[in-house]
């Protein structure tokens, strides 16, 4: 199982704890992970990435052991303590001052 | 019983307050889309257990939640905001051409005919519509296609379609708001549209009285003569005899004329209400009195009403969609200012109490009368 933390503002749109796990086929990628989150969570569609590019949102970020993967292609192989669920995926909402 | 809902829409959530009809006992509900910017959230007139909000993020983007029990729960729907076609540009604060962009809904104003029906002022400006109750959206083209499309450009709060209004007498008249290109209206349910903007002269464009560039803040009618317009701009309180054909001032013997807010009297008329701001730089009230005007001869003569309103030191704001009235007899008046408090008048405007002081800034506030 994958484990996947989500940002207080999406947590409070899908009413989730802070963490939730999903059963993701290999590879595990960004995007397979996002495809998963997405189709048990509808509500979230368009809050983390575009609909129509799937870009990732401007103030959206992914971490996982330690590093930025935010600017990987969605296709990149996540480490595998993640596809092992040892680690999280992280989403982030990115720090916005003030 | 009858009663009112107040909906308020703020920077971090929405709030539902409700009294009955003496309206001086309020319950407080909320934060509902807890940490959310809540830009407008507003019942339909057919069912009033139907309402909509909108829920945004710099973050997350946009969301639209519909309510079909009072504001008691809620259910995320469509949130899918495309142009029609290839949307083409409008002007950039440079004066170069930018495309659209979607980046919010400003205002939902829901139809008068059915509770699925509803319309989306979004920024950048354009009007959509939902036959589905919010299911899915279908942008009204003819607006953002008016030929002077192009020349439309941002004021500082964004290129924003923040105000529509319905005529209650004949749904297929529609008025709306730009900031900053004008005041539109459409006579065919949305299908085409004519700037309507003789009588605007507005010193901060390089033609005061050009066909587009004004700031409209709000523009607000009495249901009983839809032709009779009020209209809040940037600078100046203006008056429409004839649908928007020709404006006058009426500013009068107001302190300043800047100001957003602008309503009218549930059963007069000629009873209309505005908040006048310092200047277009100092959004606070004048002399740091927080005052609304009210005018009895629909416009021109004004008086100020302090009773139960800070008269020292306050320095907030009262953004355009933050003042609404019931039609309970008295009555009620109600706004929302950026410091948190919700202001009621039960007695159209002779006395003030504020239903909450520290809610996160006011974006917009509505009001239900509930029979």
């Amino acid at each position: 199982m994958i484990r996947v933390e989500l940002p207080v503002g999406l947590r409070v749109l899908a009413n989730l704890d802070r963490e939730v796990t999903l059963e993701v086929p290999p590879p595990v990628t960004p995007r397979a992970i996002l495809d998963a989150l997405e189709g048990r969570y509808p509500v979230l569609k368009g809050a983390i990435r575009d609909f129509i590019t799937d870009r990732r949102r401007p103030l959206v970020r992914f971490y996982a052991c330690r590093q930025d993967l935010s600017h990987e292609p969605l296709d990149t192989l996540l480490p595998d303590a993640v596809a092992r669920g040892e680690e999280p995926f992280l989403v982030i909402g990115a720090i916005a001052g003030g | 019983m009858s009663g009112v809902r107040v909906l308020v829409g703020t920077r971090k959530g929405a709030f539902v307050l409700t009294a009955d009809g003496k309206r001086d006992k309020w319950k407080v509900d909320g934060p509902f889309f807890s940490g959310w910017e809540i830009y407008h959230v507003k019942g339909s007139p057919v069912d009033p257990n139907r309402i909509y909000a909108s829920q945004s993020s710099g973050w997350f983007g946009q969301q639209v939640q519909r309510s079909n029990d009072g504001g008691k729960t809620w259910e995320p729907t469509g949130k899918e905001f495309r142009y029609d076609g290839t949307p083409g540009t409008h002007q950039w604060y440079d004066g170069t051409p930018h495309p659209w962009e979607f980046k919010r809904v400003w205002h939902f104003e829901p139809g008068i005919d059915n509770p699925d029906h509803v319309y989306a002022g979004i920024e950048d400006a354009a009007i959509f519509e939902s036959k589905d109750g919010g299911a899915s959206w279908t942008e009204l083209p003819g607006l953002r296609d008016h030929r002077t499309g192009p020349q439309w450009s941002p004021g500082a709060g964004g290129m924003c379609l923040h105000t529509i209004v319905i005529d209650p007498t004949n749904a297929k008249r529609l008025f709306v708001a730009i900031s900053a290109a004008g005041a539109f209206r459409s006579d065919d349910g949305g299908k085409s549209w004519k700037t309507i903007t003789k009588g605007l002269n507005s010193k901060y464009i390089p033609d005061p009285t050009a066909e587009v560039g004004h700031c409209v803040h709000r523009i607000a009618l009495h249901k009983s003569r839809p032709d009779v317009l009020f209209m809040q701009k940037h600078w100046d309180v203006m008056r429409s005899d004839n649908a928007g054909d020709q404006w006058h001032e009426i500013s009068g013997n107001l302190p300043t004329d800047f100001g957003f807010v602008i309503d009218v009297h549930a059963h007069e008329p000629e009873t209309v209400y505005v908040v006048p701001i310092t200047s277009d730089q100092e959004h606070f009230p004048f002399e740091g009195k927080l005052r609304v005007y009210r005018s009895r001869t629909g416009g021109n003569e004004w008086e100020p009403l302090t009773n139960g309103l800070p008269q020292k030191d306050c320095y907030v704001n009262v953004l355009r969609d933050a003042m609404a009235v019931d039609s309970l007899d008295d009555c009620g008046v109600y706004f929302g200012t950026t410091g948190g408090q919700v202001y009621a008048s039960a007695n159209g405007g002779d006395t003030w109490a504020p239903i909450v002081r520290d809610l996160p800034a006011v974006l917009s506030v509505e009001v239900q009368t509930l029979k």
